[in-house]
């Protein structure tokens, strides 16, 4: 009998990776009177949603009356060019002020307007300021919020465990088994029904905002379940990232410096952006200094400043402007607020900026420009999900966050993602709920697929001879950055599959010394396979798609397709090889439709 | 390139010692890069807990050359070549292995704190709080719980059997923050009094020091604290009034 050796947490529901979409999803099920376990790869309260620093987008129209939830709709499928899951980014749309509401009645302070309510800013791609903030460090009023909030709800927490594998009774999945950080132990989670919130993918670039947790560890998990990927070439490079010193490159730089007033320039001093405005956005957007910069207090009769377009379309600005010789010193160009507002501005809006620059680049951003460049921070691609329930296409297996696809389409705006998480964790952890509630059978966890799992998990200290785990980390991180990158072509492409082969060989002779307990040597390991997953599944897709689209650009097929443009490419393992197919998206209603049609 | 000797603490519960580790420093580098290339280079599993590495997170604090501070946020060019430097972990806590500790007592205190009880919304469903009333209690949501302040405390530092009656200084600015909570009518005055323990802090400000964030711990949470309870317990013509007259808030 498989689990007399392993310790054994049985759960209604568990929710996997405890970040705003996780704790969120938890909380929602233990409203819903089931039996909810927690699970969290580092400590509760440290999962990359602290790092949000913006806001979150939701039309509540406490700064612009005219905003609502089709105007944030359709802002949100522009942004992602039109390859949204529709039925997802509607949801996200409508519910995403109830759940800021929400959170503000669970003890989050928003920054106010001077009528008291909670105060919205400007950012990349959305007609009005949205963004309901906390000065620069919105991820972490959220995430303290939610830790507050649910560690009174009865909810098991499980903090610094890992998940390797999930577990399945014939079509359904039963649970999940991984190790604690602390001991090297293997635990056995027994659930009716399992919650992905696991977060992205990051970590496979070398130039990454992410952090060691970032390995695509659900993505993994659900594409070894037999679940659906979608639109895994689809990955957002976020324009600002640090690039100097080296040893700080990549770590993010808020969009909410351009929302409050920062432009972009190149070495010349000139204000680059206005030559890279695309014709999908010419209509919206400001064509000279002067219109940009009235547009930020007055909208009505101007367009928004090109500094911010959509992330895609200003990380491939800045690509140019460094290749064409036009670079800041260190590879990156130039981001100016310090001529542009006042010095105590600067810090009661941007206080983690200012800190983050002074202490690490010793930087003073009220004085000097920043210098920043593109750095891989968000996949769009994820667990295929239904929209109303984020139910996956495994029975019993819900996901929602980054972790799941669809509903950012191509690319994401900024600001909707910390939404994305409270919209779908709830809906996660309430359906989860119900579909544990209403299952009637019983459960048997397959001690075969344990102990395959845990034998799986010790065997890099079994092995002899084989290499460091940090070394093929490494040189998976440098494939994907020159490979992978910001812009993509076939002759690449083929050859960083290549590449990731050779990898996944080294990979399967990793050996790791000494002992069980705490051992990131041993956590790097382990990490890689999932690594090499989500990094074989970005370029795998990445080579299907033959056209330019959000967070994917091929020089080889530069522009856009409007067939392309009807299709999903969808990933999914069979009989231990990675299929892919392109399939068509959801037909939009006519009634959404119509918006589209009205301003063009 | 510059290169530093580094003695890291090697160990765990049974006890340990400083190894030395030779390595080489880019520009730019801070401590917590160093121990990540001694990872990659020399000792892989030294263990150590760290996420953003951009000082938002809060998981990467150690004691560097005695003083507690945050391995991200600690530039290498801060020390002078040639000098070797001792990273150790958070004495406050007991020891996991290496540099990570066992920081399950703050998890304990976050739960024993009576969490926000909000009053009813304005008729239109929502509320208004003034950007003035909450500047002070956004002070304190700057906190990115790297338990710092609870490691340097002297209540608890070196005395485990305070532990069980006193919140230290992260808990009692998450009182603070609570108490002055536009939104807030529960009344934590026992609960600060007699489970947080306020009055065994004697304002030394070590946590104050040590804050990343550089929250006014002591002056801006503790003091005012303390100072209410003083009212609230210790002033005979305020314990008067409160058998006459209802409390602003209610009691926990």
């Amino acid at each position: 009998m498989a689990n007399h050796d392993y310790e054994t947490h049985e759960h209604d529901v568990i929710v996997i990776g405890a970040g705003g979409a996780g704790l969120r999803a938890a909380i929602e099920a233990a409203a819903q009177g089931v039996s909810v376990g927690l699970v969290c790869k580092s400590l509760l309260g440290k999962a990359h949603t602290v790092m949000a620093e913006g806001g979150i987008a939701a039309a509540l129209g406490n700064v612009w009356p005219e905003d609502n939830w089709q105007v944030h709709f359709r802002d949100t499928m522009r942004g992602g060019k039109m390859l949204n899951n529709w039925r997802m980014a509607q949801l996200h749309a409508q519910e995403a002020p109830e759940r800021v509401l929400e959170l503000e009645r669970w003890g989050a302070l928003f920054d106010r307007t001077k009528d008291g309510r909670i105060l919205q800013r400007d950012f990349g791609g959305h007609r009005y300021a949205r963004l309901a903030h906390v000065g620069d460090r919105t991820g972490l009023e959220m995430i303290r919020t939610l830790q507050y909030h649910g560690i009174h709800q009865g909810i098991d927490v499980y903090m610094e465990c890992t998940i390797t594998r999930l577990l399945r009774d014939g079509e359904r999945v039963c649970g999940a088994i991984g190790y604690w950080r602390e001991t090297g132990r293997v635990v056995v989670f027994k659930a009716k029904a399992v919650v992905l919130a696991t977060g992205g993918i990051g970590k496979a670039w070398k130039v990454t905002s992410n952090s060691w947790e970032y390995t695509g560890d659900g993505h993994s998990l659900a594409l070894w379940a037999g679940a659906d990927l979608i639109d895994m070439e689809f990955v957002q490079f976020h324009p600002t990232g640090m690039v100097w010193p080296p040893s700080v490159r990549g770590i993010l730089v808020t969009e909410g410096v351009r929302g409050d007033g920062g432009t972009l320039k190149n070495s010349e001093g000139k204000r680059f952006m206005f030559n890279y405005i695309p014709d999908f956005f010419k209509g919206e957007t400001a064509d000279n200094e002067e219109e940009a910069d009235r547009w930020y207090a007055d909208k009505k009769n101007n367009r928004r400043t090109p500094d911010l377009l959509p992330r895609d379309e200003v990380a491939r600005a800045i690509n140019a402007e460094v290749k064409a010789g036009r670079g800041s010193p260190h590879g990156g160009v130039f981001l100016d607020i310090c001529t542009r507002r006042p010095a105590d501005y600067i810090k009661k809006r941007l206080p983690s900026m200012y800190h983050q620059f002074k202490e690490l680049a010793g930087v003073d951003i009220t004085q000097e420009p920043m210098e920043v460049g593109p750095t891989c921070h968000y996949v769009m691609g994820g667990v295929r999900v239904e929209a109303d329930t984020t139910q996956s296409t495994v029975r019993g297996l819900f996901a929602a966050g980054e972790v799941a696809g669809g509903m950012h389409g191509s690319n994401r705006l900024g600001g909707n993602s910390l939404s994305d998480l409270l919209v779908f964790g709830r809906r996660a952890g309430l359906h989860a709920a119900l579909y544990a509630k209403d299952f009637g059978g019983t459960l048997t966890v397959d001690s075969g697929q344990v102990e395959q799992a845990s034998r799986a998990m010790l065997a890099p200290f079994e092995r002899t001879g084989g290499e460091n785990p940090y070394a093929i980390q490494s040189d998976l991180q440098e494939t994907m950055q020159t490979l992978v990158g910001i812009i993509r072509n076939e002759r690449e492409l083929q050859e960083a599959l290549k590449r990731l082969e050779r990898l996944k060989e080294r990979a399967r002779k990793v050996h790791v010394d000494g002992h069980r307990q705490y051992n990131p040597g041993w956590h790097t390991a382990l990490d890689l396979e999932s690594l090499l997953t989500v990094a074989e599944c970005s370029a795998i897709a990445a080579l299907e798609r033959k056209e330019s689209r959000g967070g994917h650009t091929r020089d080889d097929h530069p522009y856009t397709d409007d067939t392309w443009g009807k299709v999903n490419v969808v990933l999914r393992l069979r009989d231990g090889r990675i299929q892919v197919s392109r399939e068509p998206l959801p037909e939009m209603p006519n009634d959404l439709k119509a918006l589209f049609q009205e301003r063009k | 390139m510059p290169a530093f000797t580094m003695q890291v603490f090697r160990g765990d519960a049974r006890g340990g010692d400083f190894k030395d580790y030779r390595v080489e420093v880019e520009p730019g580098m801070v401590v917590l890069d160093v121990i990540h290339r001694i990872q990659a280079t020399q000792a892989p599993d030294l263990a150590v807990r760290w996420n953003c590495k951009a000082g938002k997170c809060g998981s990467c604090s150690a004691e560097i050359n005695g003083k507690p501070r945050l391995m991200c946020m600690t530039r290498m060019d801060l020390f002078t070549e040639g000098e070797p430097i001792s990273v150790a972990p958070i004495r406050g806590f007991p020891s996991i292995r290496d540099l990570v500790t066992d920081v399950s007592y703050n998890y304990v205190k976050a739960k024993q704190v009576p969490p926000l009880r909000i009053k009813p919304p304005e008729p239109d469903g929502t509320y208004r709080m003034m950007q003035e009333d909450i500047d002070r209690v956004q002070e304190f949501h700057k906190c990115i719980e790297c338990f710092l302040c609870q490691d340097v405390c002297h209540v608890i530092r070196d005395h485990e059997e305070n532990k069980r009656a006193f919140a230290g200084p992260r808990f009692l600015i998450k009182l603070a923050g609570l108490d002055m909570h536009p939104l807030d009518t529960l009344d934590r005055s026992a609960f600060i009094k007699d489970s947080a323990g306020v009055g065994l802090c004697n304002i030394t400000k070590c946590c104050t020091e040590v804050c990343p964030e550089h929250i006014h711990i002591t002056d801006n949470a503790i003091i005012p604290l303390k100072e209410r309870m003083a009212d609230d317990f210790f002033d005979p013509v305020v314990w008067l009034l409160r058998k006459f007259r209802s409390t602003r808030k209610e009691r926990a």
